[in-house]
């Protein structure tokens, strides 16, 4: 009788038990006053929840600094959890977004009228008389579909704002960016980021040393959802161990791909770079005991990337080299890491850094 | 008769010969309830394919094993019909991007959205999820690594990504930041040796260790490589007596090696048209461009002296990175061996370079 009484809860369509859901999404900002940083940008667009004037919207900055959670964020409080769906229509690379896609669908919805708010959904919330349009990633748009936008853009502007939502500001092109308010995210300062890792951490139940936020915050440059993930993920693996173990320093370097500073010391060593630790044998280079040591790192599986960036700054901050052989050194990193992000053969291009900064030393 | 390659490939975590805390780990996540997207990623034959299989199956039991070929067609934006080969089981799906050519990022998208709205129709399954595997993931369109972005939030009640990958580098920041980064590094000789000899024992006969060390030797760290020779040598000599044993190199090494000769021989013109025939012939057996420079770069650089090396492996990477960029292979192939040659006789006749070089 009882569970007759009791109509069954409708269960939403992706539901996740939240101890399976990732931290990243579990803790996304629900409000404005959730956000982390981005001071400006959340008091400017605060403003609009009390005014009907929302403009044309462009958010730029790195990865995982809040621009998709703020738009999320701010559409909800306009417009409540109900009217939401009806009202905002959010489409990110993984959609269809081809010129097609512009003319059709995005163009059907921002032209109809929004349907006056009902009372009872609408209460509590601003429910401005407008549709919000989200593109998000909107730097893998092509060129063609952009265009296509500009109109509909303007012709509908009365009942539809849109808000663009890219990393790079340069792929959107110019006609569009010109009709948006701009707002640019900043990568998140260390004790902001220090801040929201406690608070999750906590949240969570999570023993964490302040060394080991640390090495979250200089791992993840200012990204917080590469520093949630992190944490996530060494939380899992100490987690399952049998004793369950505390996290470490070294873990988090591990998951963030990190090169452990005895190998890297190692490979610098044979390039010639004088280090504590590096042993005499390493020291002699030469063509053999360069392509010896890149062989190693190859084997290890260490990203080429890694290796370039690691071995920057053993070099630039390196107290006994002198300023000339830095900057010779600083030519052959610049040409080295535009030819990996080309795809170039990692291996060929460690083996010539190598050689090249071995030679720059001697 | 399967190759021993596959015969021996480890089936579950607990057989797996090296690594073990790194099979614990994994064992321990599988168990967790709380399985993250991954990314495996290490050099060629170090063992993350037979790694993810594990994983596999002792996430869902031997039921992951049982695999199937499915056809299946996609249509392009342009309406053209795309026959893609899933290999799959009850539990995962497999997909390969150089399968499906430009068109990963459709593919793949209808893929996920499709496992992503299904639930799990097995009762009995382990996990609620399903997993997808998409093997070389460095060869993923940028196009297709950002789909690949909400997706893998959106999607993570129904769904589990693993990605392997030889190297990070090519992968987009936001989809790393979005697994549990697994480096698998190649065994080290000790460890290969000793799969070696764990397999000489299965088949019932004696390998000498100087026989085991040289096969590991000439493999680099690429165990499926050490395992392909011990077989073939296997083969040819059944007795396996150290003393006279060659190991075969495949026929595009021993290939390229006389082409590196070729070179080191004779510098002009006649002889660069002779090497051209030749990598033109290595080209059309399908021998990856980047693998032959490299190879004859290395060739090369064994027969010539110390300090000329540096100065061929430059323009073995100089190259191979124009060829990335260009059209045709062949004409940056072509330009490493004219500019080697060129090197190689300035340094043999002691003409002064300077002004030359660029
Ligand atoms: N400023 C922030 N305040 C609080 N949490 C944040 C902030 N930035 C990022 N996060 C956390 O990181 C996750 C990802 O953030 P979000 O999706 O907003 O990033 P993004 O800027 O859109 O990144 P991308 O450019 O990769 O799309 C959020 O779910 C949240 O957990
Ligand atoms: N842990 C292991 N113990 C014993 N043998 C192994 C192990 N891992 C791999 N092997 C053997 O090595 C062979 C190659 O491994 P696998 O195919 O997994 O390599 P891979 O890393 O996926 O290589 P690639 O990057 O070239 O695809 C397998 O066929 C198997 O026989
Ligand atoms: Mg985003
Ligand atoms: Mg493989």
């Amino acid at each position: 009788m009882q569970s007759f009484l009791k109509p069954p809860k409708q269960q939403p369509k992706h539901a996740v038990d939240p101890a399976l859901q990732p931290w990243i999404e579990k803790y996304r900002p629900k409000t404005m006053d959730d956000i982390s940083a981005q001071e400006h940008t959340v008091q400017v667009l605060k403003k609009t929840l009390g005014s009907n004037n929302l403009p044309h919207m462009l958010f730029y900055g790195p990865p995982g600094t809040g621009k998709t959670s703020t738009i999320l964020a701010l559409s909800r409080q306009l417009f409540g959890p109900e009217l939401f769906r009806s009202r905002v229509l959010e489409l990110n690379a993984s959609d269809e977004r081809g010129i097609s896609v512009v003319r059709e669908k995005i163009k059907n919805f921002a032209r109809q009228t929004p349907r006056a708010a009902d009372a009872e959904a609408s209460r509590g919330y601003p429910c401005p008389p407008y549709k919000i349009i989200i593109l998000d990633e909107a730097d893998s748009m092509t060129q063609d579909a952009q265009a296509a936008l500009r109109r509909v853009m303007e012709t509908y502007a009365k009942i539809t704002r849109f808000c663009l939502v890219c990393n790079y500001v340069t792929r959107i092109i110019e006609p569009l960016a010109s009709r948006c308010s701009k707002f640019r995210f900043h990568t998140l300062d260390a004790s902001s980021n220090r801040t929201r890792l406690e608070y999750v951490a906590h949240a969570e139940g999570v023993a964490v040393t302040p060394s080991v936020v640390d090495a979250l915050i200089s791992t993840s440059d200012g990204d917080l959802r590469r520093s949630i993930t992190y944490l996530q993920s060494a939380h899992r693996l100490s987690a399952s161990t049998t004793p369950p173990g505390e996290i470490q320093a070294r873990d988090i370097q591990e998951i963030a791909g990190v090169i452990p500073d005895a190998v890297v010391n190692r490979f610098a060593g044979s390039l010639g770079v004088e280090g504590e630790d590096v042993d005499m044998d390493a020291k002699k280079g030469g063509y053999d005991g360069v392509r010896k040591a890149v062989q190693e790192l190859v084997m290890g599986g260490y990203s080429a990337m890694q290796v370039l960036s690691q071995l920057h700054d053993i070099v630039i901050l390196h107290p006994l080299l002198s300023g000339r052989q830095k900057s010779r050194c600083a030519l052959i990193f610049a040409e080295v890491d535009k030819n990996l992000s080309d795809g170039a053969d990692e291996e060929l291009q460690l083996l010539d850094m190598g050689l090249r900064v071995w030679k720059a030393l001697r | 008769m399967s190759l021993w390659v596959d015969k021996y490939r480890p089936r579950s975590l607990e057989d797996l010969h090296y690594h073990p805390e790194l099979s614990a780990r994994l064992r321990s996540l599988a168990g967790s309830g709380d399985f993250p997207h991954m990314l495996f990623y290490g050099p060629s034959g170090a063992g993350k394919k037979t790694r993810v299989a594990c994983v596999l199956r002792e996430l869902f039991g031997a039921g992951a094993e049982k695999l199937k070929i499915e056809q299946r067609v996609f249509l392009t934006p342009s309406k053209r019909k795309l026959d893609v080969n899933v290999v799959m089981s009850n539990y995962h799906l497999e997909l390969t991007p150089s399968d499906v050519g430009t068109y990963d990022r459709q593919v793949i998208q209808e893929i996920l959205k499709e496992i992503a709205q299904t639930q799990q129709v097995d009762l009995n399954a382990k996990q609620r999820f399903k997993v997808v595997v998409i093997n070389e993931a460095d060869q993923l369109s940028r196009d297709a690594q950002a789909a690949l972005r909400r997706t893998m939030e959106k999607y993570m009640s129904n769904l589990r990504i693993i990605l392997v990958a030889n190297s990070t580098s090519k992968l987009i920041a936001p989809i790393k930041s979005r697994c549990l980064l697994v480096r698998v590094a190649a065994p080290t000789p000790e460890e290969m040796e000793s799969v070696l000899a764990y397999v000489a024992k299965k088949e019932r006969f004696d390998l000498p260790p100087e026989v085991a060390s040289g096969i590991v030797a000439e493999a680099t760290g690429n165990l499926r490589r050490a395992l392909l020779v011990l077989e073939a040598l296997k083969m040819q000599h059944p007795d396996l007596n150290a003393e006279k044993l060659e190991i075969a190199k495949p026929d595009w090494e021993t290939y390229c090696t006389k082409v590196a000769d070729l070179i080191v021989a004779e510098q002009s013109a006649q002889r660069i048209l002779d090497v051209r025939a030749k990598l033109y012939e290595l080209i059309s057996h399908c021998i990856p461009p980047s693998l032959i420079i490299k190879t004859l770069a290395d060739r090369v650089v064994e027969q010539v002296d110390e300090a000329l090396k540096a100065d061929i492996m430059h323009w073995a990477a100089f190259y191979e990175h124009r060829m990335r960029q260009g059209n045709k292979k062949i004409f940056h192939l072509e330009a490493w061996v004219v500019k080697v040659m060129s090197i190689y006789k300035h340094f043999m006749f002691d003409i002064d370079l300077t002004g030359f070089d660029e």
